[in-house]
């Protein structure tokens, strides 16, 4: 809308024409960060995150019990001062239990995520700028993936991975993740080439690799840090729900996928078993799209979340000084 | 409009083709079903082990097992299962029970979808946006198992508490239940309400997230300004001009859902005891057989390839711009 | 013009004030503007952006977002419009006041038949009107702004029509309820130039269909000069000038009025004029300093301009200025000079006998920079899964051109006609699909990649975008910087040089460190000259260099170019929608319609002895900002649009909307239609391709 036009021409900081321009203050970073810190849901989301990191892998300094301890004198205990999340019914320790699942979904997460997102960026930024068989390739690959779930084609791939390293599991996860993302950096490569500061460097003769690198990347890193995030908390569902059917984490690996696979036959009589792993696969999720949806917030540069709060504060002010002018009154 | 369906169509039936080789290849080079076989305790004597084997037509190169297993599905016939049962009378029934349960989900999934996100659009940043944007984050967070387990839980709960046994959670009837027509679908219907909640709650949150944002496109418009410019009223401003304009983006998002939502079905079916395809997926992986499989990853194709015409059929029908 | 002055006024606007937050603080968008509007009058609202004109006419229909907050008081016919409920405003709007807006893209809901949103607007006050009544009214409204076909029109989509023809849409959107007030938020500025002519005529129609009062709220001088009776000038959220238009237009009173007025290009004052730059940009609107807003951009403030800021006073009948120096402006025009030249003095701009004069050799014994003939791009038109081939859009059919050393040639034409894919072929270095390229003598065709890169050095572009054509993740060093390193300079080397580079387009070297996105319009397309520039090229190309810019600002970098032209010995390929720029700067003038050019020679000759109507309806349809040179003018006003370029007509492509056309025989016409007119010798380095062609003044 014009008015929206005018209001930004309207609050840019005076300069003068040739003379001096805007403080330095308000680089772009630095406005990401102010905008991420003010949003307390993206904040709270990142103090979570921050904990489980912290409390998953150092468990083993601050908790009596390891994973593979068993103690012999309480099975299936319910939550209580010895156990703190109780015990299963071998009598291993469900914090223990849990905190070691949880290290491996993390894990699991980070790793598809960052080599998904990559993935993502390297062969839809080559299908967007030169088309021709990238192009043609990431296309037919995201409809073929429109028809075939990627969950589908992992569980037919189970046997594959079966008695082998996780890692080529999260290998796999990656492999059937870009997609959708490559094309929707396709989408913005080829807006972007179109650009004239892209084109300017094109036809100045900047190499084509290095217009890529210097001049598309940089634009699409919000994007892209965006989508990294959010693949951690995708990562982690795909990992539990092939894990849920044993197509996923291996025995005697553990993973949050593992251990709600093993104790839902248990889900309705002894609930801790099962609700509190999938308590923390939730919580995990939920605290890193809340931190991918405040970045994207943040990145925005037409978001109007900050300048709602500013009003709210402004009305809570202009209120209260009402209010103490009709005392003095 | 008719060539273009039809080009669609076409589209969708290479698509399918595709799908099914890619998994048929894939499910015959990882699957052994011989495994299985080998680890009976004790062994089975090597003759047994060699007929198996030649029953299964593992001893074919895998273009020719594919060539013979996709000339008998032209046929109508899925082949047999490694335990040498018939595939093709079951396909009509499971397939009718995953229907059901996922016509009514979906339903579900997306009218509460498009009011809770055009709800959260108009109404951005009061309580309910924020309420209904937390509950969906939370919803997308939980993946359908722990979301039909905890469903399954609180309706034991509430069944307790009230002392019925209304929320029914296994199976799609009570079995050896009988009585008149409306009897017996007031027994469906108690059987279906949680597993609809089950896939229908997780769809919407879904949905509401892009009906959402697709509605404050739209809320920015020029098209909505020169409409109250007019002198409507803002209500008719809204929904008849805005709504109307944001309802097309999602027509092209309910082809990408209904794939998500076919990835639910084995966990949903198994959670409530539906035994429906997806149920038979997890089935045919865990014994490694490549007929069952495949003959599951056709049906999902199909479902897809129909979802697919529908939202095309509903994008022509929404936005005048792609009729040709 | 009217008889204003006789009944109650229509509208009265007192002390509007309108803020918005942000995220730097409230953002005060209108502060304390008082207007009146009388009956059937045509109030123009002219200001930059971010002066707050279309924030007050929003205001005034009540479509304010709900976080704006608006106090002050707004009557129309004497009700309250301020603090009026959504259900009660909704009565007013469309009834009482209408709205045409900026832009006819994006202001028609796209699935709804054009029809049915006049017949809504109908039906929306006049619940007893039967559906099939409205639909009819609705055809006769849109055959009453002139678009052909109404009953079939009436049943297509928005996405059927052309922008002008969807403006017409818009406009008899806003004529259906009969109101009393029409408000035209830059109704032309989307538009090209002939098309704006075009709907200038149908508002005109609409007013007088409806006799309501009209305020036209636009950037552009020219436009108001022609259109309106009375005119306010609004800076910085407040008016700072109004009065009847020749009035202004005439006398200003305040210093800002009288810069804008020095610094629009005209198409009909001498070409050596230098356009009045205004130093700065204006302030922002969240914490103002006090005093007057425009003191620290005037040459004539004085200490007193600083302490508080100068409310509208009366300067005469019907007149105010907001400017204690008013008196001093009055008295400097005492010598009769014209309003251009007063600017020009006050504002101390360069006349150009201070320029050096550069050495000039006759045309044709200088060296040939750039040589296209027969230049053809044709752009497939593909459908389906196999890309399979439907047709062709011929966006440039044949274009021969040159430029010889210290050349400037203007290429002009409207959107879609061309120019800029014959541009970015030029600028490829790639061989063309038809035709050929010669560069400082090279064909490009014959080029290889050392060869290449060596005539890059000498060919670099400016773009039109100064926010798009700069890497807004690039600090304007490594911006700057860019193909010298590409071209292997040592850093050392490098970094004297973006320093040296910064100081030629007037920019200061500390800058260097700063991003694209804290500069102003007018300082990013400084950063994009001295990109240009920094390999020390010959040949620039300049597409739309300034089109983005305001006024006020695009006269600095106009005169940068002028002056880098002379001082380092440049030729520009300078493409420009717009004539009154291309006539400041080109020496010689090539005229692009449809693919193809219909005219060129040297720009005196051309501009005064214009032979092809094309050029001749271009020259007819700019405005000029001079209400009595405006309004005495004969129009050529075009019928129609330009046509679709994968259809275009047979042999002359002009033919379809071509007045000499329509007034030829049968016979005469058939050579239109059979033959591809080819450009022909019309005078002294003056060439036209017109079967019939005719000189005509157009200016």
């Amino acid at each position: 809308m014009s008015i929206m036009l005018d209001e930004d021409a309207a609050a840019r900081p005076p300069t003068d024409d040739r003379g001096p321009a805007a403080p330095r203050g308000s680089s772009r970073g630095s406005l990401v960060w102010r905008r991420l810190r003010r949003n307390k849901l993206a904040v709270l989301g990142a103090v979570i995150i921050a904990l489980l990191f912290v409390a998953a892998f150092t468990y083993g300094w601050y908790w009596p019990w390891t994973y593979t301890q068993s103690d012999p004198t309480s099975f299936l205990s319910p939550p209580g001062p010895d156990h703190l999340f109780g015990t299963d019914n071998a009598g291993f320790d469900m914090y223990a239990q849990t905190m070691r699942g949880l290290q491996k979904s993390l894990i699991i997460g980070l790793l598809v995520a960052v080599l998904s997102t990559a993935m993502s960026a390297v062969v839809g930024s080559i299908a967007g700028y030169f088309r021709g068989w990238a192009d043609w390739l990431v296309s037919a690959v995201v409809d073929l993936l429109l028809t075939l779930p990627a969950f589908l084609i992992l569980a037919v791939l189970s046997p594959a991975f079966r008695g082998q390293t996780w890692l080529l599991f999260v290998l796999l996860i990656a492999a059937f993740n870009w997609m959708i993302t490559a094309r929707i950096v396709r989408g913005m490569t080829l807006t972007l080439k179109e650009q004239e500061f892209v084109r300017a460097a094109r036809l100045m003769g900047v190499p084509s690799w290095r217009v890529i690198t210097r001049h598309i990347f940089p634009q699409m890193s919000s994007l892209l840090i965006v989508d990294a995030t959010v693949n951690v908390g995708g990562a982690i569902l795909t990992e539990t729900s092939l894990s849920y059917f044993g197509f996923g984490i291996q025995p005697p690996d553990i993973s949050l996928g593992t251990l709600i696979a093993d104790n839902t036959a248990s889900a309705l009589t002894f609930p801790w078993l099962f609700f509190i792993p999938a308590g923390f696969l939730v919580v995990t999720v939920l605290a890193v799209n809340l931190v991918g949806d405040g970045l994207r917030d943040a990145f925005d540069p037409n978001s109007t979340r900050g300048v709602r709060r500013a009003e709210r504060r402004e009305l809570r002010a202009e209120r209260r000084a009402a209010r103490a002018e009709g005392r003095a009154a | 409009m008719i060539r273009f369906l039809v080009r669609r169509l076409l589209n969708y039936v290479i698509l399918c083709f595709l799908a099914v080789l890619f998994t048929y290849v894939l499910a015959s080079l990882t699957f052994n079903p011989i495994n299985l076989l080998k680890s009976h305790k004790p062994p089975p004597p090597a003759q047994v082990i060699a007929d198996k084997i030649h029953d299964l037509h593992l001893d074919q190169p895998i273009p020719q097992r594919f060539g013979t297993w996709f000339w008998a599905v032209l046929h109508g016939n899925f082949g047999d299962t490694v335990y040498g049962n018939a595939i093709t009378p079951d396909v009509w029934e499971r397939a009718g029970v995953s229907f059901r349960l996922f016509l009514l989900g979906t339903i579900f999934a997306v009218v509460l979808g498009v009011l809770v996100g055009v709800s959260g659009a108009v109404r951005q940043y009061r309580f309910s946006d924020y309420f209904f944007t937390f509950g969906s984050y939370i919803l997308i967070a939980m993946p359908v198992f722990v979301l039909g387990t905890l469903l399954k839980y609180g309706a034991t709960q509430l069944n307790f508490l009230t002392g019925s046994d209304f929320l029914q959670f296994t199976g799609e009837t009570t079995p050896g239940f009988t009585g008149s027509f409306g009897v017996e679908l007031w027994d469906r219907f108690r059987h279906i309400i949680l597993p609809t909640i089950a896939i229908g709650l997780g769809g919407a949150a879904y949905y509401s997230r892009y009906q959402r944002n697709s509605m404050l496109d739209v809320l920015g418009s020029d098209f909505l300004r020169t409409a109250a410019a007019k002198g409507l009223r803002r209500r008719r401003v809204l929904y008849r001009h805005g709504l109307r304009v944001a309802l097309i983006p999602m027509a092209a998002l309910f082809t990408y859902g209904f794939a998500t939502m076919i990835v639910g079905g084995p966990f949903t079916e198994r959670i409530f005891g539906w035994y429906g395809m997806g149920d038979w997926l997890v089935t045919g992986i865990q014994t490694e057989d490549t007929n069952l499989t495949v003959t599951v990853t056709l049906f999902v194709a199909v479902c897809v390839l129909v979802s697919g015409l529908l939202a095309d059929l509903a994008y022509a029908a929404l936005d005048p711009r792609i009729r040709i | 013009m009217t008889d204003a002055m006789t009944g109650a006024p229509l509208l009265t606007v007192d002390n509007l004030e309108v803020s918005f937050p942000s995220e730097a603080g409230r953002v005060r968008a209108v502060r304390g503007v008082s207007w009146r509007l009388d009956q059937g009058e045509v109030l123009g609202i002219v200001g930059e952006s971010g002066s707050g004109k279309s924030v007050s006419s929003l205001a005034i229909m009540g479509l304010l977002p709900d976080r704006a907050r608006v106090s002050g008081s707004i009557r129309l016919l004497g009700r309250e419009l301020i603090g009026l409920s959504d259900k009660e405003f909704a009565t007013i709007r469309g009834s009482r006041v209408a709205m045409v807006f900026q832009d006819p893209m994006s202001a028609l809901t796209p699935v709804y038949p054009v029809g049915d949103q006049i017949a809504e607007a109908l039906r929306a006050h006049d619940r007893g009107r039967s559906g099939s009544s409205a639909r009819n009214r609705a055809v006769e409204l849109l055959d009453l702004v002139g678009i052909p076909n109404a009953a079939n029109a009436a049943r297509a989509f928005p996405h059927e029509f052309s922008g002008g023809m969807r403006q017409r849409v818009v406009i008899a959107i806003a004529i259906a309820g009969d109101p009393d007030l029409i408000i035209a938020d830059e109704p032309t500025t989307a538009l090209d130039v002939t098309v704006q002519a075009q709907v200038l005529d149908v508002l005109a129609t609409a007013r007088e269909v409806t006799g309501a009062g009209i305020v036209l709220i636009t950037h552009d001088l020219g436009v108001v000069a022609g259109f309106a009776d009375r005119l306010m000038v609004m800076y910085a959220g407040r008016a700072v000038e109004t009065g009847a238009v020749h009035e202004v237009y005439a006398r200003p009173r305040m210093p800002y009025t009288l810069g804008l007025l020095g610094s629009v290009p005209r198409l009909d004052d001498d070409r050596h004029r230098p356009l009045v730059p205004i130093a700065g940009r204006p302030p922002s609107l969240v914490d103002l300093p006090g005093g007057c807003p425009f003191a620290p951009r005037c040459p004539l403030a004085i200490e007193d301009c600083r302490t508080s800021e100068p409310p509208l006073l009366t300067v005469g009948e019907n007149r105010a200025a907001a400017c204690i120096r008013a008196d001093e402006v009055a008295a400097a025009q005492a010598g009769a000079e014209d309003v251009a030249t007063l600017a020009g003095r006050i504002y101390a701009a360069e006349t150009p006998s201070e320029r050096v004069a550069p050495e000039v050799k006759p045309r044709a014994e200088r060296d040939i920079v750039l040589d296209v003939r027969g230049l053809a791009k044709y752009f497939p038109i593909t459908k389906g899964v196999f890309r399979r081939q439907v047709g062709e859009v011929r966006a440039v059919d044949g274009v021969d051109l040159d430029i010889v050393t210290g050349e400037t040639l203007g290429l002009v034409g409207e959107s879609g006609c061309g120019k800029t894919t014959t541009l970015l072929q030029i600028l490829e270095l790639a061989t063309p699909e038809q035709g050929s390229i010669r560069l400082f003598g090279e064909d490009v065709a014959e080029l290889d990649r050392a060869g290449r890169k060596r005539l890059r050095r000498n060919i670099q572009v400016v773009f039109q975008d100064p926010i798009a054509s700069l890497d807004p993740r690039m600090p304007i060093s490594d911006i700057i910087a860019e193909p010298l390193r590409l071209h292997d300079l040592p850093a050392q080397r490098v970094r004297a040089r973006v320093t040296e580079l910064l100081e030629l387009v007037g920019m200061s070297p500390e800058h260097a460190v700063r991003y694209p996105s804290e500069f102003s319009g007018g300082q990013r397309q400084r950063v994009g000259i001295a990109r240009a520039l920094a390999l020390e090229p010959k040949f620039v190309v300049l597409d739309e260099p300034v089109s983005a810019l305001d006024v006020s600002v695009q006269a600095g970098v106009l005169n940068l170019l002028a002056d880098l032209r002379e001082r380092l010995g440049l030729s520009y390929l300078f493409v420009s929608h717009d004539l009154s720029v291309i006539r400041h700067v080109a020496d010689r003038i090539a005229v692009m319609y449809l693919g193809r050019i219909v005219e060129i020679g040297a720009a005196e000759e051309l501009l005064t002895a214009a032979a092809h109507p094309y050029t001749q309806a271009l020259l007819s349809a700019v405005p000029i900002p001079d209400p009595v040179a405006e309004r005495a003018r004969d129009r050529i006003v075009l019928v129609g649009d330009r046509p679709d370029p994968a259809r275009p007509p047979s042999g002359c492509r002009f033919r379809t909307r071509c007045f000499t056309y329509a007034a030829l025989t049968e016979a005469d016409r058939q050579r239109c239609a059979d033959v591809v007119p080819e450009l022909r010798e019309q005078g002294q380095d003056h060439r036209v391709a017109c079967h019939y062609p005719k000189v005509r003044a157009a200016i």
